[in-house]
């Protein structure tokens, strides 16, 4: 198994550290993980990436241009990344901040109101597990078990007491994950 | 089996410097190697392991922190990316002369001038060609993972210090901003004056009661003198060739091509070449390890085998190429592909490279 991901959004929304907290999931399973974050003079507000990569097998280029998923938070990311889907592969998006859907006839199209999720729970810095939820669902790549490893793995132990909080979020998530279309 | 992390290339160089017994780091920040000066500031290693960590006021500064101390015997290291290793070129020239052991660490980034802070390879020659005046060498190792940035960090203090000569490791933007897993080694211990005394009879750490006054310098105003010193350097040098290049291969024993590649290039070109045997071409990957001194031999070895060409894949603007071209000294075709100024390539432009070039013969 070898799953290439895209997460992409604005900066501030957690695109990194999701990416970060399946990274260590894939880790706590024996995988072999690559994480590589465009990186720059960029700044909250401003769009930011990361390729994620998890395999059985040696991980050869960390860097690549086509993906199995792209998990799609902006609508600059919608127009950058939605042609490197792979065909039959996934997109995942949360339509709050986005102004034109994806038109793709040929890739797994699924939509999670991450935004609008997380303000019901009443923290807007959830967003990004409710995602994480929403993609986990569609492609269980990791178990759920192994990303709250993860998570206890990457976050600093003065804030492990808000990982109940974020394993709801990531219930909240596969629990509303829609379809769009599927080919 | 040792410890298992998700680290950043960067940062696993840093805690790889504590965990191999580092005396000293001396460093200046800059992107894309900053993590290195942040790390080991956060991590306070002199409560550790008792290692200094300096934020020296310039790379000029660095460097001569590193003459300084890596004079006394003591590990030392510095770390930076692409103009601010050019600033170091001077105090380099004089570390080599002086035969001072000692690691300097290059995050390649996009150049010339302060070009950008994304991953390039485009300091090949400054590396491995000199760099500063004189004729000297240094050993430069060519990490391609977030694994190798922890390993090849006591590999290049050995060799510092079995050939008293400078080590580079030279990386680049994209490993020492990507995470992978990495298995970190056991700390060691650092050395004690006293074994440091015992080691190394060259290092100005005091003249010893009854013995010879230890001067270390560059300079030599007589030129016959300074000329048989040149001739040591020379040997020396002759004898790391002779035993000390490394490399790696792919899939290279039925190969009819082989693509040449370092660093980040060369784990793009693992999946091109996975590519191109999906089509049925028969290419392989050799991964010069070690970029001085450079896998000649191997190569030359694979012509006399038959291959038919080489391409030098790049993130630079044809410099490997030059190397391989005197490896194979005309007996096989020799092609470029490459991209540069903070450009990765990708991996099926790669494969379009290579048929582009070689698929007509």
């Amino acid at each position: 198994m070898t799953e290439e991901i895209i997460i992409a959004g604005f900066g501030g929304q957690g695109v990194l550290s999701m990416g970060k907290i399946l990274a260590y999931s894939g880790v706590m399973q024996d995988q072999e993980v690559s994480w590589l974050p465009s990186y720059g003079p960029e700044m909250r507000g401003g769009t930011a990436n990361v390729t994620v990569i998890v395999s059985d097998e040696r991980i050869s280029s960390p860097s690549i241009t086509s993906f199995d998923t792209a998990i799609i938070l902006n609508q600059q990311s919608m127009d950058k990344f939605e042609p490197t889907v792979k065909p039959g592969g996934v997109l995942l998006y949360d339509p709050n901040g986005i102004s034109r859907p994806p038109e793709r006839k040929d890739i797994n199209i699924y939509k999670v109101q991450g935004a609008r999720l997380a303000a019901e729970m009443g923290n807007t810095k959830i967003f990004n597990m409710i995602v994480l939820g929403a993609y986990l669902k569609v492609k269980p790549i990791v178990k759920l078990e192994n990303v709250i490893q993860g998570l206890k793995k990457s976050l600093p132990e003065r804030y492990h007491k808000l990982i109940p909080l974020n394993e709801d979020a990531i219930t909240m998530g596969m629990k509303n994950v829609e379809v769009v279309q599927t080919v | 089996m040792g410890e298992l992390r998700l680290m950043k290339g960067n940062e696993a160089l840093a805690e790889a410097a504590i965990r191999a017994g580092v005396d000293g780091y001396f460093g200046y920040p800059i992107t894309p190697q900053s993590e290195v000066v942040e790390y080991l500031t956060a991590e306070k290693p002199h409560e550790r392991t008792g290692m200094v960590v300096l934020q020296a006021e310039s790379e000029v500064a660095s460097i001569n922190m590193l003459y300084g101390g890596g004079a006394t015997g003591k590990k030392v290291m510095t770390s930076s990316s692409s103009p601010g290793i050019s600033l170091m070129q001077e105090g380099l020239s004089y570390i080599a002369g002086a035969e001072i052991p000692c690691v300097v660490v290059n995050v390649v980034r996009g150049g010339p001038g302060l070009g950008d802070i994304q991953p390039a390879q485009s300091d090949y020659f400054q590396a491995v060609k000199g760099g500063g005046h004189g004729d000297y060498r240094l050993i430069v190792l060519a990490p391609s993972s977030v694994q190798e940035m922890s390993d090849f960090v006591p590999l290049a203090f050995d060799l510092a210090f079995k050939y008293r000569n400078p080590a580079m490791i030279m990386s680049d933007g994209l490993i020492g901003q990507m995470m992978e897993k990495v298995e970190l080694f056991d700390p060691m211990p650092r050395m004690t004056d006293d074994e440091i005394k015992e080691k190394y009879p060259w290092a100005t750490n005091g003249k010893p009661v009854g013995g010879e006054r230890r001067i270390i310098t560059s300079l030599d105003l007589d030129p016959h003198r300074l000329e048989d010193h040149n001739h040591h350097l020379q040997e020396k040098y002759r004898e790391v060739e002779e035993n000390e290049v490394r490399y790696e291969l792919f899939d290279c024993d039925d190969a009819e091509y082989i693509i040449v590649a370092y660093g980040s290039s060369a784990r793009v070109c693992q999946k091109s070449i996975q590519l191109a045997r999906e089509e049925g071409i028969k290419v392989g990957l050799l991964r010069p390890i070690t970029l001085w001194p450079y896998p000649k031999k191997q190569i030359r070895e694979f012509v006399d085998k038959g291959v038919k060409g080489f391409l030098s894949v790049e993130m630079s603007a044809g410099q490997m190429i030059e190397d391989i071209k005197l490896a194979v000294e005309g007996q096989a075709r020799v092609e470029y592909f490459g991209r540069y100024g903070g450009v990765i390539p990708s991996p099926e432009e790669v494969v379009e490279a290579f048929k582009n070039k070689f698929q007509e013969d």
